[in-house]
């Protein structure tokens, strides 16, 4: 058992390891990669972590979708970013302090892996007795997702349905900006 | 003593990583930075759910036949399965508006665009005046 949690340890530390690179890199496609790279090894956690249906998802989703995406849009924008003007010392205090009251707070939460921690208690024991009795699915994630939750994933096609449209909506006029480029760079000109 | 610091250290690095998604988002001033860390910020949270649903010596929850099985918490999968779709989608919709906002602007920087909506206001104010002045004459 112990052992489950130093290889969590292990990984979890990989992952603040890559967030530091994140923070020290100016070059935007080190980022996009060094992301990629983050979203893999929480899948790797998530195994860990007995989530094998979220593991391949993120894997899938959001190591490989949004990564191309990502990709996608760096092929119009800027490569570099540049060096801040403005000091940085007010959000960087304002994330230490919430990190330390977080980390203080953590004290609280009941230990990794505890059977009786009030998560385990509530209405899970149902859902896994009725996924065997009264749904017949072995996998008892597909039948919280499709049956006891199913309004859940109708309103999440609504809002992916929503933010396609609005992508659509985004990306079609783009024509028109070329004639407001020109208008800008003549006024950059005069 | 190393169990139980292992046993909270998960939370504790989960907690740094979330500050450091908030960082990227509110410290940084490159957009596709903050929508980076719009992302780092959204992993860190589904780590910090399903690291509630994990049981010591658990199986994932897929049933078998054999007694007296403990499944770890299938109820936190669900919710993160539905939030990692809907985060995708996000970043979708704001990685369009960056590419919007860079053909608008030619930048994907907050000050210089900020800097060029002063320019134009100023413009719109110089040529009110001058409308006014030809009326008055």
């Amino acid at each position: 058992m112990i052992s489950e949690l130093i290889i969590n340890a292990f990984l979890v530390t990989v992952m603040l390891a890559i967030g530091i690179a994140l923070l020290k890199t100016r070059t935007l496609i080190f980022t996009v990669v060094l992301t990629s790279a983050y979203s893999l090894v929480a899948a790797l956690m998530f195994i860990t972590l007995d989530a094998v249906d979220v593991a391949f998802t993120e894997a899938s989703v959001g190591a490989g979708i949004s990564t191309i995406l990502f990709l996608a849009a760096m092929a119009y924008l800027p490569k570099e970013e540049e060096e801040n003007i403005n000091s940085q010392i007010l959000p960087a205090l304002t994330c230490i302090l919430l990190g330390g009251i977080l980390i203080w707070c953590s004290y609280d939460l009941p230990e990794i892996g505890l059977l009786s921690s009030p998560v385990h208690q509530h209405i899970v024991p149902d859902y896994i007795l009725g996924s065997r009795d009264d749904i017949g699915i072995p996998n008892i994630v597909t039948s919280v997702l499709a049956s006891y939750r199913g309004y859940d994933t109708f309103g999440e096609t609504i809002v992916v349905f929503t933010a396609g449209v609005a992508v659509l909506v985004l990306l079609k006029n783009n024509t028109q900006t070329s004639k407001q480029k020109n208008k800008n760079s003549k006024r950059k000109v005069s | 003593m190393i169990s139980s610091t292992i046993g909270i250290w998960n939370y504790w690095i989960v907690f740094l990583l979330m500050m450091i998604g908030l960082f990227l988002v509110i410290g940084r001033k490159n957009f596709l930075k903050k929508i980076v860390g719009l992302t780092i910020f959204q992993t860190s949270v589904f780590l910090l759910y399903i690291t509630f649903g994990k049981i010591k010596g658990g199986t994932p929850p897929i049933l078998n036949n054999a007694i007296e099985t403990v499944y770890s918490n299938p109820l936190p999968h669900v919710l993160i399965l539905t939030a990692i779709v809907v985060g995708v989608a996000t970043t979708a919709l704001g990685l369009s508006l960056v590419l919007r906002i860079n053909s608008e602007y030619g930048s994907i920087e907050e000050d210089e665009i900020s800097a060029q909506d002063l320019v134009d206001y100023h413009d719109q104010i110089e040529t009110s005046k001058k409308i006014d002045t030809k009326f008055i004459q």
